[in-house]
């Protein structure tokens, strides 16, 4: 049964995606092409390298969330999970004095193992994943305080991790775009997690549970281990993000994170990926991700006051979701 | 078509909103200010006092600062941008010296005066700092304690930590004071609770009920004095309290007397006098290592003095 249905399904959200995958494009452009024009301090290398920069984590954290969303779940505990993840980093690298590759595995494996436990009290006590991840959220940046003793973590005593974010191999070898690696990692995660969902059996079943969960179960796929399969892997996809802005600051601060599930969230609803599942594109929630940073950057630039960037960015957000709205009638 | 009109039409907002800024005339300076806060009352004061000084002085000001004062890569972004847009200065108040050393690298190559203010920047990059005199804050709530005591007794200082810059300055400024002003007055001990209350309650207790002749307590931040009053109140003392900054917790301690009065900082003058320093240093003028930006000494008295109000926050 699950053979004919999900070929169904997955051509379906092929069409579908690419169209608003184009209108989220488009709107991308737009914002790129109005900023130049307004200022030409924007398009320049320097900047745009910024506004990359500025993407990477959030980023990564979109499309760990929109993994989780369309199977018509929600996750708010990404913020703080990737700084309970950049931690552990720290407890690891500084505290132990361990090599820098068990840093980064530790914070991956501190990341799927908060999945791990999420996606079992969402699947396993039907816990509302909404209530699940609002208490793992409260409970990891708790324990980030309590690991840290709430002081910040530095990575002096590993020379290098910085370079995890801010280097640039590709500045290395074509040294006129010096693309930091940060970038390249939230490429390289955008790539797996699309693989994920266009290629695999898990993929093919975050679609199902986020259109017909019933239907899933009823036909005899053990629909929790696949849900918590989803969870644990899009909180290995936190534990990169964990790293990344561990890097960039060369230092874990425990007090961070709270807030950025809400912008990961936004960047996923711009991109096109729905709130009720089922239906989603990696490539959308990276745009959407863009469209917030081109954004935040662009005004920046443009000295808007900081009251009306919070304005500008919210209305951009209805207006996204409301062209959704309207594209999904018109079909 | 519908759809990508919408989007269109959003887009041309931004655009209108975008031309609606002002144009800059050549003359007039762009001064970019980065903050560690936005909305707490303690940055809107600075952003008062950064304005004030850019319709004063005729140059142009823009203030940004993370929500909170713990997001260090939001700060890390805002400085990129403002790096971008290529302003004639920056202002810095830096949530960590370290992760910022880069971005001010840049600036520093682009030939941009960095001036930090409100907490130093462990870097010489930054022409110079405006920021409080800790040191003579705390002296001048030493002078207030030995005279509200009558210049004799046992003291003790409540304190955040032993590590920050301000926990270090505040605690050396007032021991320092009454040790060289005031020979009959002892220090008999000097207790950090990292500013939280509860943990400073406890501390002010154990304090109060191993000298029971205490005259006086110190609280060197807002957290510390909050924690050093419940303990007294919880005791039913009457020990003299001496508090730093404000809050609505704490004006209100001092409305009931619990509190004698407190030091207060000048966050509308560290604004004004970090945008007057970019000026002098945009006209090749020199500037001193740090520039004392004051502070006060109020009470119930004079909480209401036009003056003072200015700087308390809730």
């Amino acid at each position: 049964m699950t053979d004919t249905t999900a070929p169904a399904q997955k051509s379906g959200i092929r069409f579908t995606g690419a169209f608003h995958r184009l209108l989220a494009f488009s709107g991308l452009i737009a914002l790129v092409l109005v900023f130049s024009l307004a200022s030409p301090n924007f398009m320049q290398t320097q900047n745009i390298l910024a506004i990359l920069q500025a993407t990477a984590v959030n980023g990564v954290l979109a499309i760990a969330v929109t993994l989780v969303i369309i199977t018509g779940g929600i996750d708010l505990s990404v913020g703080t999970l990737m700084t309970f993840c950049a931690v552990i980093a720290g407890v690891i690298l500084t505290y132990w004095g361990l090599p820098m590759p068990l840093g980064i595995i530790g914070a991956i494996l501190a990341g799927t193992a908060s999945g791990l436990i999420s996606g079992t009290v969402v699947a396993k006590l039907k816990v509302p994943p909404f209530i699940a991840t609002l208490g793992m959220m409260l409970i990891l940046k708790g324990l980030s305080l309590v690991i840290s003793g709430t002081r910040p973590i530095y990575f002096n005593d590993t020379p290098g991790f910085n370079q995890i974010a801010l280097g640039s191999v590709v500045g290395q070898i074509i040294p006129a775009v010096p693309v930091p690696n940060g970038v390249m990692i939230l490429f390289a995660v955008a790539l797996l997690a699309s693989f994920v969902l266009g290629k695999t059996a898990l993929g093919r079943y975050t679609f199902a549970l986020g259109s017909n969960e019933e239907a899933v179960r009823l036909s005899g796929v053990n629909v929790d281990r696949w849900k918590i399969g989803v969870y644990a892997l899009s909180g290995a996809i936190v534990g990169v993000g964990g790293v990344l802005i561990a890097s960039r600051l060369n230092s874990a601060q425990p007090a961070l994170g709270q807030g950025y599930e809400l912008e990961a969230i936004a960047a996923v609803v711009i991109g096109g990926t729905s709130l009720s599942g089922g239906r989603g594109t990696v490539l959308g929630t990276l745009i959407g991700a863009l469209i917030i940073s081109v954004l935040a950057n662009g005004l920046r630039i443009l000295s808007v006051a900081q009251e009306w960037q919070t304005v500008v960015t919210g209305t951009i957000i209805i207006l996204a979701v409301y062209a959704d709205i309207l594209r999904r009638r018109n079909l | 078509m519908l759809n990508r009109r919408t989007l269109l039409g959003a887009i041309s907002a931004v655009a209108m909103l975008a031309a609606s800024t002002p144009v800059m005339a050549q003359d007039n300076y762009d001064i970019a200010l980065i903050s560690k806060g936005f909305q707490h009352q303690f940055w809107q004061a600075v952003k008062a006092g950064a304005d004030q000084a850019a319709a004063d002085l005729g140059v142009t000001v823009t203030f940004e600062g993370p929500e909170t004062e713990s997001q260090v890569d939001r700060q890390m972004d805002m400085l990129a941008a403002a790096l971008s847009r290529q302003p004639d200065a920056i202002g810095f108040a830096a949530l960590d010296s370290q992760a910022a050393t880069p971005l001010l690298q840049q600036a520093q190559d682009a030939g941009i005066p960095v001036i930090a203010f409100d907490s130093g920047v462990d870097s010489d990059i930054p022409l110079t700092t405006a920021t409080t005199d800790n040191v003579a804050a705390a002296a001048l709530a030493a002078d207030v304690m030995a005279e509200l005591i009558g210049g004799e007794g046992k003291v003790a200082i409540v304190a955040h930590d032993q590590t920050s810059r301000t926990g270090i300055d505040r605690v050396e400024g007032f021991s320092n004071r009454i040790k060289e002003a005031y020979p009959n007055i002892e220090i008999v001990s000097v207790q950090y609770g990292g500013g939280d209350q509860l943990q400073s309650t406890e501390i002010t207790k154990s304090i109060l009920l191993a000298n029971p002749d205490l005259k006086g307590i110190f609280g060197a931040n807002e957290g510390s004095v909050l924690g050093v009053a419940n303990g007294k109140q919880e005791l039913g003392s009457d020990i003299v309290v001496i508090g730093y900054d404000s809050g609505a917790a704490q004006k209100a301690f001092i409305e009931s007397g619990v509190i004698a009065g407190a030091i207060t900082q000048n966050p509308v003058g560290i604004g004004y006098q970090t945008v007057q320093a970019a000026v002098s240093a945009l006209k090749g003028e020199e500037l001193p290592e740090i520039i004392d930006t004051g502070f006060y000494y109020y009470n119930a008295d004079n909480m209401s003095d036009p003056q003072i109000a200015a700087v308390l926050y809730d």
